[in-house]
């Protein structure tokens, strides 16, 4: 057998990675089934897995973990580079980067709870501000910002409380899979 | 394990925090105002403006016969109308500012009006 010039070698973190964002299309693909009554107001199931990795293995991880679910979601529900997979793109990517910051806010008083809440509302903030610039450019699009904030407080806190269960039951050594 | 357990200080931080930003976006709901006003129009002249505090009817005579009117605090729609479609009766009630019905054939409109309004003109 010829062997290939290129040689891959899969590492233990890319392993992780893999069954991380395997687990996060799965909690999108529920996320997707459930009846929304209106669009963009979803529970968000995926960001439990992006605040239990960013616990335990760090904002690069969380930040790979994130995309792929994003990339292989979109795949999978048939919305790739349509208007749907930007607004989940940006939502994500402003989520991400206000992960980044928030996950040096102290441990001690601020738990995954806070961290859920604040991705929420950076979530939303990036979509709303994508489609006033871009899909709906009209500031009607704002009058429904204070039922997209009501959702991301409920849905960010309720992700939250999920994520800090989670990170309580399971021992820190074992990979939270 | 107890869920209020696993609030940490800051948590009830940021929620207030959060519940703050919801509470102050609310306004942002009746952005366009409230409705004030109905405007009626028959041919593209102002028939009527009727406040939106008292109960009004209006019988608004167009080309093909009358259109009735009913004007309620907060709301106004198009009761009857001779066109053959309906369309303009079907709507129902209106209650936002800058919602309009338009009864085309009789060249009858009824829009709600508020204090600013959503734009200039309207032609048809």
């Amino acid at each position: 057998m010829t062997v290939s010039v290129t040689e891959l070698t899969v590492t233990a973190e890319d392993r992780r990675v893999a069954w991380l964002a395997t687990a996060a299309v799965g909690l999108s693909l529920v996320d997707a089934a459930i009846p929304s009554p209106l669009p963009g107001v979803k529970p968000g199931l995926a960001n439990i897995v992006t605040l239990v990795v960013l616990t335990r293995y760090g904002w690069a991880t969380a930040v790979w973990v994130s995309g792929l679910r994003v990339l292989a979601g979109s795949l999978l529900l048939g919305y790739f580079l349509a208007p749907g997979f930007f607004l989940s793109l940006t939502g994500t990517t402003l989520s991400l980067a206000t992960l980044g910051l928030a996950r040096h806010l102290p441990a001690r008083w601020f738990g995954p709870v806070s961290l859920s809440i604040l991705a929420a509302f950076a979530h939303i903030g990036g979509q709303l501000l994508l489609a006033r610039a871009w899909l709906i450019p009209h500031n009607g699009v704002f009058m429904l910002t204070p039922v997209f904030a009501a959702a991301a407080l409920v849905f960010g806190t309720i992700n939250g409380l999920i994520a800090a269960k989670l990170l309580a039951e399971t021992p820190a050594a074992a990979p939270a899979k | 394990m107890h869920w209020a357990a696993l609030l940490r200080p800051g948590d009830w931080l940021v929620m207030a925090g959060g519940a703050a930003l919801v509470w102050i976006s609310l306004p942002l709901l009746w952005q366009g105002g409230f409705a004030e006003r109905a405007i009626i129009r028959q041919n593209g002249q102002v028939f009527a403006e009727a406040d939106l505090r008292t109960r009004h009817d209006f019988d608004v005579p167009g080309p093909l016969g009358t259109t009735h009117i009913a004007i309620e605090p907060g709301r106004a729609r198009v009761v009857a109308d001779p066109g053959p479609r309906q369309y303009c009766v079907r709507q129902g009630w209106l209650a936002r500012p800058g919602e309009i019905a338009i009864c085309a054939p009789n060249r009858v409109s009824v829009q709600i009006a508020g204090r600013t309004k959503a734009y200039d003109s309207l032609s048809y």
